[in-house]
């Protein structure tokens, strides 16, 4: 890097190669070139609206029908023909949150342990494997979730979650219920799990192009571990930090199949965490083939448009985020 | 052979439509159909051996009822397959005919501890009311009075049901409407419906595995997945108030009952059938057809097909826990075959094969 920019800035040999008349022969590929890149990235932007449009005409007949009362509405009745999108937005969030809350911490940890602790014997072992759990097919985590996870969860966790935390107050809604080992609680577990080898990948990746320069500094002006990864290796990765967290955001937001198998798809409201949920994701894989009926159809694909929605709405609070941050900075210098 | 679990059933019909797809030459003409996953292990077992025999092979997807009629509509495929009999207002409506080919029974499947296969006792009115949320113990006085002498535990119910729009599903809120006014005006009767309880499992074979995995639950399921997967299943009460088991005979002795001529597409419920003998949870699974055929010679092959079922698939059909349907049923449906047209009107089926 220091190299390249120094020869810039002297010039005279550089200069030629940049300048802005090719020799003619160029131009035509160059235009070919230039046009052909243009027409692949506005066929991107063109998808995009493509399938926002396409979701939207498709979600028309049930926006026409339910109107914004579809957000807020818990009912699910293919009988009746009245559908409400509440349980399933509810699940996709609160299955995410709770996955984002177990996995980030659990990530930062193996993060940091592996940039600044780790044995170097160790170093490239650990890291592989993480590597190797982010390549995981989900189904795969669904059905350890499912034979494995949820019958220990449900006779050795479930009845003491229920039995201390159930009866205490505000709290206790959210943990008292039957031990069925299925149940929201279980899928934000299973969600956690798949998501932290990609936080953790993506976390220590990004602290380790950290200038060893500034670490040391801070090393040799006394402060502890904790000290440098809290003051000099966070501020310095922090975009590539808040990336890795929105990737695995993304993950836990769109998953399917690992969803499925452990959530219980049921379309009743309950507060408890312990009880049958279902997310959008799972919705559409267990009801879409079968969906018979126009209304039933279009609402089915009006959730598909606010999971599109709801992960428009995380990237764009993401960026937010990230000018937030790099405007502070410019105040702090 | 049987799914037992998910993994397995994913990798035997990949497996299945491997080899009828593989193995069966370019130039033969392939009849192709789409639709219910009920009946998927039997139609491929008739496909093997239809192609062993004839050289036509069987391209069938098994996609969900609800899938197959989509298909069925958009004719992208030779016939589609539901398990719910379609009313005869739809099949005007989009000029389709239906007929059933073969039969099957649902048992509840219970975990609870120390029950063994059928041992425990239900009625309609109880599988209702534990469906509604009304029974929440095994040990409520309502099923301890049919169970006398059972040691039932005090845990808990758990409901299972499909997660996934199902014609099980459709069979079974058939049978609990029937038994149950309750069930009627507050559930009703569909593929899928709103259930008041419970968890919800995909495929029959997610709803074993469900109540394999969780203690204190039913669920109800097709025979042969209780049957393959060893889980413990009640015995019922039927319509005389009787009690039986699940077996081909009881299956069979509810479709004898049924009046199959005089029902217009043969839109035949076989639930909560009169009969001392009958299984009260019975069903068919049908096949859909366009009345005006555009390849008429499709049409034909797909008609062989199933004829040549009818004629030659019984055995392997019981091997695989399904019902075939008698002699006298199987005459009424190929009679009725002759409303399959070609545009310019002549019947695509001319009597029995031989007469081809």
């Amino acid at each position: 890097m220091a190299n390249a920019s120094e020869v810039l800035t002297e010039g005279s040999i550089v200069v030629p190669r940049t300048s802005s008349t090719p020799p003619r022969r160029y131009s035509l590929a160059d235009e070919l070139f230039k046009n052909i890149t243009r027409f692949f990235a506005f066929l991107v932007l063109f998808l995009m609206a493509a399938i926002i449009v396409s979701l939207f005409i498709g979600a028309l007949p049930a926006i026409k029908k339910f109107g914004p009362g579809f957000i807020g509405t818990a009912t699910w009745n293919p009988v009746t023909n009245v559908f409400g999108g509440l349980v399933p937005i509810i699940g996709t969030l609160l299955t995410s949150a709770i996955a984002l809350l177990i996995a980030v911490p659990v990530s930062f940890g193996i993060a940091m342990f592996l940039t600044e602790m780790c044995p170097a014997s160790l170093k490239r072992p650990l890291g592989t494997t993480i590597e190797l759990l982010a390549g995981i097919p989900s189904i795969i985590y669904g059905m350890w979730g499912l034979f494995v996870f949820a019958p220990i969860f449900s006779q050795h966790a479930e009845p003491w979650i229920d039995s201390h935390l159930g009866g205490l107050p505000l709290i206790g809604p959210f943990f008292s219920g039957p031990p069925i080992g299925i149940g929201v609680l279980t899928a934000g577990l299973i969600l956690s799990i798949m998501v932290i080898p990609f936080i953790a990948a993506v976390m220590r990746d990004v602290f380790e192009v950290v200038p060893p320069m500034l670490k040391e500094s801070a090393y040799g002006l006394g402060a502890t571990t904790w000290e440098v990864v809290r003051n000099i290796v966070l501020p310095y990765a922090r975009v590539g930090v808040v990336g890795g967290i929105m990737l695995g955001l993304g993950r836990a937001i769109g998953e399917t199949m690992a969803v499925t198998f452990v959530i219980g798809n049921s379309h009743s409201l309950h507060a408890s965490l312990l009880m049958p949920g279902n997310s959008i994701a799972s919705t559409l894989a267990n009801e879409f083939t079968e969906a018979v009926g126009k209304t039933y159809t279009s609402a089915l694909i009006e959730l598909g448009l606010f999971l599109f929605i709801i992960t428009f709405i995380v990237l764009a609070l993401a960026k937010l985020l990230l000018i937030r941050l790099s405007k502070m900075e410019g105040k702090r210098s | 052979m049987k799914m037992v679990n998910p993994i397995r059933t994913l990798f035997t019909s990949t497996a299945l439509l491997l080899c009828v797809s593989a193995a069966t030459p370019a130039f033969a003409m392939d009849i192709t159909g789409a639709g219910a996953t009920f009946p998927y292990p039997i139609y491929s077992k008739w496909a093997d051996a239809y192609r062993t025999k004839t050289g036509i092979g069987l391209n069938y997807q098994s996609i969900g009822s609800g899938a197959g009629i989509k298909q069925i509509e958009a004719k992208t495929v030779d016939f589609g397959a539901s398990d719910m009999p379609l009313t005869t207002d739809v099949l005007e409506k989009n000029g389709l005919q239906q007929f059933p080919t073969v039969m099957g029974g649902e048992v509840l499947a219970v975990n609870v501890k120390g029950i063994k296969k059928g041992e425990m006792k239900l009625n309609g009115q109880l599988i209702a009311d534990i469906y509604l949320g009304k029974i929440k113990k095994w040990n409520d006085p309502a099923i301890v009075k049919l169970n006398p002498g059972l040691k039932l535990p005090a845990t808990g119910i758990t409901v299972i049901h499909r997660s996934d729009g199902s014609g099980t599903t459709f069979i079974f809120t058939n049978y609990l409407c029937k038994v149950s006014p309750e069930w009627k005006t507050k559930v009703g009767n569909d593929v899928s419906v709103a259930w008041p309880a419970g968890v919800g499992g995909k495929g029959n074979a997610g709803v074993a595995s469900y109540v394999q995995q969780v203690p204190g639950s039913i669920g109800y399921v097709e025979y042969a997945y209780a049957l393959n997967n060893n889980i413990p299943y009640t015995l019922l009460y039927n319509h005389d108030g009787k009690l039986v088991k699940p077996t081909n005979q009881t299956f069979q002795a509810a479709a004898a009952g049924a009046d199959w001529k005089s029902e217009p597409g043969f839109r035949v419920i076989l639930t909560d059938e009169p009969g001392a003998n009958s299984w009260p949870i019975t069903g068919a699974t049908f096949i859909l057809m366009h009345k005006v055929q555009d390849h008429p010679e499709r049409a034909l092959e797909v008609l062989k097909f199933f004829a040549w079922d009818y004629a030659n698939g019984g055995k392997m059909a019981e091997k695989l826990v399904y019902v075939p349907f008698p002699a006298g049923v199987v005459k009424t449906i190929q009679d009725s075959w002759s409303t399959i047209k070609s545009k310019d009107g002549a019947p695509v089926w001319k009597g029995s094969p031989a007469a081809k």
